[in-house]
């Protein structure tokens, strides 16, 4: 983040540079919204931040999720069963105004944003209190259009940096991300993993070399010794996405919400300890 | 629809005819939304397919495998029956056709799967995945893969798989892997998605045969641009037959393959007119078609902006033809240009339409066109009622039949 006098700092900035000053790794669950149906994820996102979530992901369902593995591709085709849509996702986080209070980044591929009309999209998802936007299918040369209109609505849209994306490429993305640089850990999809690659190490050190911005880790982490092994490799915040959706979809309805914060409760206490799982 | 096309809705300068932009762009569509993960791949792909067409070596060995391999050049043949059958007191419509059925495993296919493999060798990838829906595309790849020793694995819906099972046979005789995709609508939507997950997956070891001028940046034009002999054969063969340039130029689109291969060399030559067929399924006022172009609006789809079916949500739809090949319900961005700048015509003919036209040439040329090919056919039915002169009509045969006859047999009453 190349933050000058001028520049305001946005919600995401501020949270890292808190997490920071605590010297605190940033937990970053992913939900897709409606999965199973939109009261739920509404009682999913409160408990996240009751339950130690520094920010929380929240995905909008499409049909054709090319970046996703199975786990996130069947959580969308059981949102959208259930109804949901970008308007109700917006409509829901208005209806958690006060209560939550984490930023909250949206998680959307490009067309249903554009079918909605990107523009109008970015200022209601701004009077609902969002703060960020991730798009997979928009990479840097697509991207600059979109992130004036992001950030013209007091939003961060937040690009990623891939394992295949060569060091110059890395230097551009940096420069132009808001909020954080969302390093993709795996050549792959989403998806849990059995073991982090030993590379992501590297990755952080050379994104670090590029840039002062926060470095968040996601895909592929999926348990207590990933989100340790990030911390420990000196980044800033760890997503998890398939690992929290795939219990959604193994609890019942009833117990969904308990089963969830106490993942997630698990996953702050590997955020906080220290060497806790060896390396 | 033809009969309403109107001259003045024609748009354009020549800057309109000479793309993709240098940011992949036709006019307002294409470009490349995709994962970032596959950015360098792209631009690794579009440095090879650049270097390539300068290269001696390269073009002379795929215009010998063109020749020797595939059986190029395909002939263009004089449908005399068909134009008998279409003959009008006003007008004669001489109907040409340009037989790629003729080609090696039986479509126009196979002019980019050669062409890019040949690309992947040059780039050192030695693991090919490709999309396949009707079996054509994939059939192809698994042909020049099993002639280049690579390793080959084609995704194909199993919608699909179940009406085009000659063709899973043949492409698991050939060596290929055959991967089915129960995702989704389990048809060629599905099975592109799927593919383009593996190269994200496996992007520095694979190379993507994307089997449609579609996808992002630069498929769109590599894909085009191995087809292109398609029609800089045809624009030599007509001046041969017939002393001039065609009149009319028709091709079915599903993505758009064929037909942008048949209009490429064509497009700056305006006096030709460029209709591309559509599938209209059980009819494009049912909720069961493949007419994008006829009834989509603008979205992006496997990476780049086009027309597509979608619904109030930005969601994709599910398409639906007889045709397993053109069952999709997006199409190739150029394709969309020329619609928007009026320099191209699209119109749309059902199932049944297809199914009428591929008996009537197969009764009347001895040729059984592809279910997809037919839709090209049975626009003559259309198109031929509104000529006011004797012209000269190249419809691309883009594929032969005969991996349609378990479909053709159960809907038609023989």
């Amino acid at each position: 983040m190349q933050i000058t006098e001028n520049e305001s700092l946005s919600k995401v900035d501020v949270k890292f540079c808190e997490l920071k000053n605590n010297k605190k790794l940033a937990l970053m669950p992913f939900i897709m919204a409606g999965d199973p149906n939109l009261e739920k994820t509404s009682e999913i996102l409160l408990k996240l931040q009751e339950n130690g979530a520094d920010l929380i992901e929240l995905g909008i369902p499409y049909s054709d999720p090319l970046a996703d593995g199975p786990v996130i591709q069947v959580a969308a085709s059981r949102a959208l069963s259930s109804g949901t849509n970008p308007r109700k996702v917006i409509k829901l986080l208005e209806s958690l105004k006060g209560k939550l209070n984490i930023p909250i980044i949206l998680f959307s591929y490009l067309n249903p944003l554009l079918c909605f009309g990107f523009e109008n999209f970015c200022e209601m998802a701004s009077n609902a209190g969002v703060s960020g936007l991730i798009v997979p299918d928009l990479p840097l040369e697509e991207a600059y259009k979109f992130s004036k209109i992001v950030s013209n609505h007091s939003m961060d849209l937040i690009l990623l940096v891939a394992p295949t994306t060569p060091f110059e490429r890395m230097k551009q993305i940096s420069n132009n991300t808001k909020g954080f640089t969302y390093l993709v850990s795996v050549t792959g999809v989403t998806g849990e993993r059995n073991r982090m690659e030993n590379r992501v190490e590297n990755l952080i050190a050379k994104l670090k070399d590029v840039n002062s911005n926060p470095i968040a880790v996601g895909f592929g982490i999926s348990t207590p010794e990933h989100v340790n092994k990030v911390r420990e490799w000196g980044a800033d915040g760890v997503i998890i996405g398939s690992a929290f959706v795939k219990r959604i979809s193994s609890s019942s309805e009833k117990d969904v919400v308990y089963n969830i914060g106490e993942f997630c409760k698990e996953m702050r206490l590997a955020a906080d300890q220290k060497n806790k799982y060896k390396i | 629809m033809v009969s309403t096309f109107s001259r003045q809705d024609q748009n354009y300068n020549n800057d309109d005819l000479n793309l993709p932009s240098k940011d992949g762009r036709f006019g307002k569509y294409g470009g490349q939304y995709v994962p970032e993960t596959l950015m360098p791949a792209l631009f690794e792909l579009e440095t090879a397919a650049s270097n390539a067409w300068k290269d001696k070596l390269f073009v002379n060995e795929l215009n010998h495998l063109l020749k020797t391999y595939v059986g190029r050049e395909t002939p263009l043949y004089e449908a005399k029956r068909l134009t008998e059958h279409y003959k009008t007191k006003q007008a004669t419509p001489k109907i040409w056709l340009k037989r790629e059925d003729l080609n090696h495993t039986g479509a126009h296919k196979i002019n980019n799967a050669l062409g890019q493999a040949l690309l992947a060798i040059r780039m050192g990838k030695k693991r090919i995945i490709a999309e396949t829906g009707a079996g054509q595309h994939g059939v192809a790849t698994a042909t020049v893969c099993a002639r280049f020793g690579l390793k080959c694995i084609i995704y194909m819906g199993a919608e699909d798989i179940k009406r085009q099972s000659l063709n899973v046979f043949r492409m698991k005789l050939l060596g290929a892997e055959v991967k089915v995709v129960n995702s989704g609508t389990a048809t060629l939507k599905d099975a592109t998605s799927e593919a383009i997950r593996d190269w994200v997956s496996n992007v520095e070891t694979t190379h993507y045969i994307l089997g449609s001028v579609a996808g992002p940046h630069p498929f769109p034009k590599i894909v085009r641009d191995f087809h292109a002999v398609i029609g800089e054969e045809t624009k030599k063969q007509c001046i041969e037959s017939f002393g001039s340039l065609p009149d009319i130029l028709l091709a079915c689109v599903g993505g758009g393959s064929n037909a942008m291969g048949l209009f490429h060399p064509f497009v700056k030559n305006t006096s030709v007119r460029l209709i591309g067929v559509e599938a209209a399924g059980s009819g494009v006022d049912t909720d069961k078609h493949a007419a994008t172009i006829t009834k989509g609006s603008v979205g992006i789809l496997h990476g780049s902006m086009s027309l597509l079916l979608q619904d109030n949500n930005g969601q994709v739809q599910e398409a639906h033809s007889i045709s397993a090949g053109l069952d999709y319900p997006g199409v190739g961005p150029e394709h969309s240009h020329l619609k928007d700048i009026g320099r191209a015509e699209y119109g749309s003919v059902t199932d049944q339409e297809a199914l009428d036209a591929l008996k009537l040439v197969s009764e009347l040329e001895g040729i059984i066109p592809a279910l997809e090919t037919s839709h090209a056919f049975a626009w003559l039915d259309k198109l031929c009622p509104t000529l006011e002169k004797d012209t000269h009509i190249v419809i691309n045969c883009s594929g032969r039949g005969d991996k349609d006859v378990n479909t053709v047999a159960s809907s038609l009453d023989i």
